[in-house]
């Protein structure tokens, strides 16, 4: 390991290996944010993973969004952590059409309960995935709670004034 | 010199008959009595109000005062079931196990605005009151609410416990009342 990794040449590795499917780098924030598509997000994962000087052995995290105006209406993001070089990286992938999208168990062992969450919360399906159920959701909800088309709200309740929960209007306010 | 020592409060007789040598009063009267001063709660603590209730108890406001410093944390032997704390959708059903769990007589106290509607947490995944569930005999409103609140509603249930029929369980309302909830 003679020079030190850094998010450049975490770039051209990635670009030496996947070309134009893993493109878009962007920094928000300072930190690193790719995309890439269905196809390329697991053995991008995996040679993340397994090159032996960049070591992103870590899988912080993998959440869904739902962007309802967009044509590719839900992305799963993925954040992976090489511990050695204190270094961290985002992947993007938007789906358009069925939300599907392959499992990343085989590659993180950790990314099992994480997908799970994201399958709970959006109905997004990871094909392949050993145990695809609801995870912290009761088992009888028949939604997927972080949906834009569905309330925030339980529509249960019956006793409180929608003014003091910032909908509807207060008596004389009038936006 | 004399020394003052204080003086240990004793609890008023109940209403009854007195006479040289003797004192007459219901049954219900002389035990709802006894009773009121040795209730088992069952803290139920989910979460902030919960640490309210841990300052409650402890030495500051000290529930022990009211005869209550025996925390039960089995259902089986608790009187008082005390729920504090926000109840997801996922904890109801274990909230009416315990609920079930506990023999007559019982009574239960939802301690602050999560417990009795949901409070600040009007979604998906929060029970709307855990009256939705199983029947609750006070509410202390409050996010969360003071030691003081909290020792006023369990005084309100040492009202209950006192005043009520100690055959409370066999009215027909009360039967109704489980019913309702789906208990037996
Ligand atoms: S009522 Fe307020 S303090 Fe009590 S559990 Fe709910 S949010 Fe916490």
């Amino acid at each position: 390991m003679s020079d030190t990794v850094d998010y450049s040449k975490v770039v051209s590795r990635i670009g030496e290996k996947f070309g134009e499917r893993v493109h878009s780098p962007e920094q928000p924030y300072g930190m690193l944010t790719l995309r890439t598509d269905r196809d390329t997000i697991i053995p991008l994962l995996q040679f993340l993973r397994d090159d032996e000087e960049m070591q992103f052995i870590f899988l912080t995290d993998i959440c869904g969004v739902h962007y309802p105006d967009r044509a590719e209406k839900f992305e799963v993001v993925y954040h992976i952590h090489s511990l050695i070089h204190n270094l961290r990286v985002r992947l993007k992938v938007g789906l358009s059409g069925e939300p599907k999208i392959p499992t990343a168990v085989h590659v993180f062992k950790g990314a099992n309960w994480m997908e799970r969450e994201t399958y709970d919360f959006y109905g997004i399906v990871f094909e392949g995935h050993p145990n695809l159920k609801r995870i912290l959701n009761v088992d009888e909800m028949t939604i997927f709670p972080m949906r834009k088309e569905y309330p925030l709200e339980d529509n249960t309740r019956s006793d409180k004034n929608d003014a003091m929960f910032g909908r509807g209007m207060l008596p004389g306010q009038n936006n | 010199m004399e020394t003052q020592t204080a003086q240990p409060k004793i609890v008023a007789a109940p209403p009854g008959v007195e006479g040289p040598g003797y004192f007459a009063t219901s049954f219900d009267r002389a035990i709802g009595m006894a009773k009121q001063y040795s209730i088992w709660p069952l803290p139920f603590a989910t979460s902030c109000c919960g640490i309210e209730f841990m300052a409650t108890m402890a030495s500051n406001y000290d529930l022990a005062r009211f005869g209550a410093e025996r925390l039960s944390f089995s259902p089986r032997q608790a009187d008082l079931l005390m729920v504090m704390g926000t109840i997801a959708k996922k904890m109801g059903p274990v909230l009416k196990q315990v609920y079930e769990q506990m023999a007559e007589p019982r009574w239960v106290i939802a301690v602050g605005a999560c417990a009795s509607s949901g409070g600040i947490f009007d979604t998906y995944s929060v029970l709307q009151g855990i009256d939705q569930i199983i029947p609750v005999d006070v509410y202390v409103p409050g996010c969360p609410p003071r030691p003081e609140q909290i020792i006023d509603g369990f005084m309100r249930i040492q009202d209950l416990v006192h005043n009520e029929s100690i055959r409370r369980r066999n009215s027909p309302e009360y039967k109704a009342l489980l019913e309702s909830y789906g208990i037996k």
